[in-house]
């Protein structure tokens, strides 16, 4: 089954459980004065749901046929690309989602942007460094003075 | 309508908004010349700071620099590397990019560069003239007929999908829809599929769906497969036209400038398909000599596709700014900004608010001028930025994308649902779904609940469906549109099989 089945599959899922909360759970706290109303908090989650259900079938039962054509990135291929390059930036992203915080943005920023760097096969490190260091407090500058929004610079242990 | 366009000179000649349509259209040439990075991307990426500063017209005016700066700086890297930057200017490398072998680069760019200034110009041009129309007749619109409307809107974005992909795109915005339900809605008083998360009260942010959809996948599609970006060094010079080529390419640009147009104003369709098929009916009306030059280099065969892509981005604003009801990914992310600046597009636009939509029609011809002088003098030097090294690019991008989660909702956990949204889309766009229906279904779900609730609640029931005709006549059409593509290639497969074609 070629990969755009599967996903049909899981959205069929989604959908399913979607419709499940649509039309079996969510009416129960509904308050009394409002079972009055011709629409209901679930009415159009409920329409949704089975157009969903519908549309996902369609393409998880192959009714619609489309022609194969060479994409620009095949999925068959992928152990010729960088897929290991691709995983690490994602980690790094979520790293720096979990770091943000604690470690303080111009930390944060900058290993971010040198590991990112690294792991792209950069190692020039008298290039790597100052751009990153420059890159972080630029963007922190311009977002905590110009525009005004805070963020905490420095790691929650040393400063505010 | 003198008034107004008096009061959008004044709006968009102020020293700030000039300066915005400035910064936008070089950021978006910039970014737009990158491989890789669409339009869709780049506004994603400027959203945050478009929003913060406040002035919605000042907003608009520099996100829609930024889209028209992207189309010209994708027609550059189109012709002088043969690597389209942006879908909608694929078909300008056709033609250019030979050119740009046969020595002829600073031609090509120049003829570029005019077509675009013309098709972006006669645009906006078109745009003023029916954009008032087109809204008044919006004005008697009832939530009735919004609700059909939308979800015209929505299937035609489905039907003009492509053959095999117009299920694909239905699930698309489908889900779209679906994620637009979660959270606590503005009619019921209740979260809804929140599953308890304290975070998804307020909804999924609109932000990070658009940096997750667009920005995150072409990031990681880099990273997968890295282009090969080793163009022609060579100098760029001779960027001089004569008099009988622009006497053979000025009916070129007129007519794919209006043809243009009317494409882009069509929900779904846009730049892409405009400028495949301004240079396919371009081709098809030229002389014998002519047809075989298309391909290997016809002045023709470039200015068509320039002319009918920018015209086309101009006319994806008539149902943005006179519906409310985006056609494109692109406007629909300009449609999330305006109602995160608290405006509503759609037709009290130009009553409440004139001076916003008169200073982006004005910003459109400053724009188109600021490209022109622009690329015809610095072309051979903003060429350069094709070789920031991808090592930096990449991790700067993600940031970016990071950045703008972060400051749209400050929140980390945006930031958790942003990588997950991504690794979501990248395998969507693997399998060949496409993406932006799920933005345009995001963003229109909220308006759509909201106008099928006041409908329904005005009829008491399901009835407004058939006692405003309008509303039946359009939902027919939603209809049609949605069933239209199947019947044809079923037809077509049975031809193929040698079945006769009956009932």
């Amino acid at each position: 089954m070629a990969l755009d089945r599967w996903i049909a599959l899981i959205l069929l899922g989604v959908c399913l459980a979607y419709g499940y909360a649509a039309w079996f759970t969510m009416d129960a706290n509904l308050a009394p004065f409002m079972r009055r109303n011709p629409i209901w908090p679930s009415t159009f989650p409920k329409v949704l749901s089975i157009l969903g259900i519908i549309s996902t079938s369609i393409v998880l039962l192959g009714f619609e046929k489309s022609e194969a054509k060479e994409p620009d990135v095949d999925y068959r291929r992928l152990g010729e690309y960088h897929v290991g390059q691709a995983l690490m930036l994602l980690a790094l992203m979520v790293i720096y989602a979990i770091c943000l915080r604690p470690l303080g943005f111009l930390f944060s920023t900058s290993a971010f942007l040198i590991l990112g760097a690294y792991t792209l096969g950069e190692r020039k490190w008298h290039v790597m460094l100052p751009i990153a260091l420059i890159a972080a407090l630029g963007v922190w500058y311009l977002v905590q003075q110009v525009l005004g929004i805070y963020m905490r610079p420095l790691p929650g242990f040393i400063g505010v | 309508m003198l008034e107004g366009l008096l009061i959008g000179l004044q709006t968009a000649f102020s020293i700030q908004n000039l300066l915005m349509v400035i910064a936008g259209c070089l950021i978006g040439t910039f970014i737009g010349m990158l491989p890789g990075l669409g339009p869709m991307s780049i506004i994603a990426i400027m959203i945050p700071v478009a929003i913060s500063m406040g002035d919605p017209s000042a907003a608009l005016i520099l996100l829609a620099g930024v889209y028209y700066g992207a189309i010209f700086g994708g027609s550059t890297s189109s012709i002088l590397l043969n690597a389209p930057g942006v879908a909608g200017t694929v078909a300008s490398s056709f033609d250019g990019y030979p050119m740009a072998q046969q020595g002829k680069a600073g031609k090509a760019l120049t003829i570029a560069a005019i077509a675009s200034f013309a098709g972006g110009t006669i645009g906006a041009i078109l745009l003023m003239i029916f954009a008032p129309v087109l809204s008044s007749v919006a004005l008697i619109f009832h939530s009735a007929e919004y609700f059909a409307l939308m979800v015209v809107g929505l299937s035609a974005i489905a039907a003009f999908a492509g053959t095999g992909q117009v299920a694909k795109a239905m699930i698309m915005t489908l889900l779209g829809l679906i994620m637009a339900t979660v959270g606590e809605g503005a009619l019921f008083n209740m979260p809804r599929f929140t599953m308890g998360i304290m975070d998804l009260q307020s909804g999924f942010g609109f932000i990070t769906l658009a940096m997750a959809m667009f920005a995150l996948p072409e990031a990681l599609f880099l990273v997968l497969k890295p282009k090969n970006l080793q163009g022609d060094e060579g100098e760029i010079k001779d960027l001089r036209i004569t008099r009988t080529e622009a006497k053979a390419i000025a009916p070129v640009i007129g007519r794919q400038s209006l043809q243009g147009f009317f494409i882009g104003v069509l929900p779904g369709a846009g730049a892409t398909i405009a400028s495949f098929l301004g240079y396919a009916v371009e081709r098809n009306i030229a002389t014998k000599d002519e047809q075989e030059q298309f391909g290997k280099g016809s002045i023709k065969g470039l200015a068509a596709p320039e002319s009918a892509n920018n015209a086309a981005c101009t006319g994806s604003f008539v149902p943005l700014l006179t519906l409310g009801i985006p056609g494109s990914g692109t406007t629909a992310i300009l449609l999330g900004a305006l109602i995160a600046l608290n405006v509503t597009p759609g037709p009290r636009l130009m009553i409440d608010e004139p001076q916003i939509f008169w200073a982006v029609i004005m910003s459109m011809f400053i724009g188109n001028l600021v490209l022109l002088i622009l690329n015809l003098p610095l072309i051979p030097y903003i060429a350069k930025i094709l070789a920031v090294p991808r090592n930096y690019l990449i991790p700067f991008i993600l940031f970016f994308t990071l950045m703008g989660a972060y400051i749209g909702q400050n929140n980390a956990t945006e930031l958790l649902l942003l990588v997950g949204f991504g690794i979501c889309a990248t395998a969507l766009k693997f399998a060949d779904y496409p993406l932006a229906p799920l933005l345009i279904g995001f963003i229109l779900g909220g308006m759509m609940e909201d106008n099928f609730s006041r409908a329904m609640q005005l009829y008491d029931g399901i009835g407004f469906i058939w006692e405003r005709p309008m509303t039946l006549g359009l939902l027919v059409i939603a209809a049609i549109l949605v069933v239209l593509p199947s019947y044809r290639a079923r037809r077509a497969k049975h031809r193929a099989a040698g079945v006769a074609d009956g009932d």
